[in-house]
């Protein structure tokens, strides 16, 4: 007689489990926040006294290695919440709204550092705060869409009905992704084009090349653990809610 | 170095914003944690 076995979540479904997700990401949490830290404070210190500065830009250069960062954060970022919420969408998995809901404002606030970063790059290296650049206007866009998702997910009385409305939002934003990249390429814009590709050699000095490297690998590890610590505490928070709502109920019965 | 300004305020910007971030999260993370202990049973248990 053979006997009967519950049969295993999927891979995916695994992590939808919030307690699994608490121990798991318990562990993992002190890794990427120590890391984040150390890379960013390496990159940071090699970029600002040891990189050398640009024969054209001078040491307006330096910017480079927080705005890219933030560029590069701004846009994986929302890929990452277009990601939660077509999860969301398709498999209604419990954390992916929450995780959208806090890659929200910490996505927004990396577009406006790489926004405004990029302005006091602008002045010093085309003599202009703000030009209505390709490159410029469409990560502009996305700053925005970043605030749209985060009224819409709380706009509504019922929270799943704000997940939903978030998460079809996101989604039909992703296609303002693809025009931040090739938006150099499509049009004739005064924002450089990319130093930095997947299929041929950057076209950058290698001593300006590590200093960023560090910043940018830092500043995702600081990202995914702001993330983390907001997620782990929107998880804590929900358990909090049920808990009081059923102590309440029992005691209304009680009564 | 006339772009100095430039250079300080956004490390400024890019340090202090995500900075702020972070400490809000541990913060409302703890916050959070303390409260749950308070009054979830299963928190109080020894983990085995």
């Amino acid at each position: 007689m053979s006997a009967s076995v519950a049969p295993r979540p999927r891979s995916l479904h695994r992590f939808a489990n919030p307690g699994r997700f608490l121990r798991l990401s318990e562990l993992v949490l002190p890794w990427l926040a120590t890391g984040g830290l150390v890379l960013t404070g390496i990159g940071i210190v090699w970029g600002l006294f040891f990189s050398p500065a640009d024969w054209q830009q001078g040491d307006a250069v330096r910017i480079m290695y927080v705005h890219v960062p933030a560029a590069w954060l701004a846009s994986a970022g929302y890929l990452a919440l277009a990601l939660c919420s077509a999860i969301s969408l398709v498999w209604r998995h419990p954390l992916a709204d929450l995780a959208a809901v806090e890659i929200g404002p910490v996505g927004a606030a990396f577009a406006a550092v790489c926004l405004a970063s990029g302005s006091l790059w602008g002045r010093p290296t085309w003599g202009a705060w703000w030009v209505w650049d390709a490159r410029l206007t469409s990560v502009l866009v996305l700053f925005f869409l970043y605030l749209g998702h985060i009224a819409l997910v709380r706009a509504f009385d019922s929270p799943e009905r704000g997940y939903r409305a978030g998460a079809i939002l996101a989604l039909v934003g992703v296609v303002d992704l693809p025009i931040i990249k090739f938006s150099v390429v499509w049009w004739n814009t005064l924002h450089q084009p990319a130093t930095i590709t997947l299929t041929g050699a950057p076209t950058m000095y290698i001593a300006m090349l590590w200093p960023l490297l560090f910043t940018t690998i830092g500043y995702t590890l600081g990202f995914a653990a702001i993330v983390t610590a907001r997620l782990r505490a929107a998880v804590m928070e929900r358990r909090i809610r049920a808990l009081l709502m059923a102590r309440a109920a029992e005691a209304e019965n009680v009564a | 170095m006339t772009q100095l300004p430039y250079v300080a305020g956004a490390y400024a910007l890019g340090l202090l914003i995500p900075g702020a971030f972070a400490i809000a999260a541990w913060a409302r993370m703890r916050t959070a944690a303390r409260r749950l202990a308070a009054i979830d049973p299963r928190a109080r248990r020894p983990r085995r």
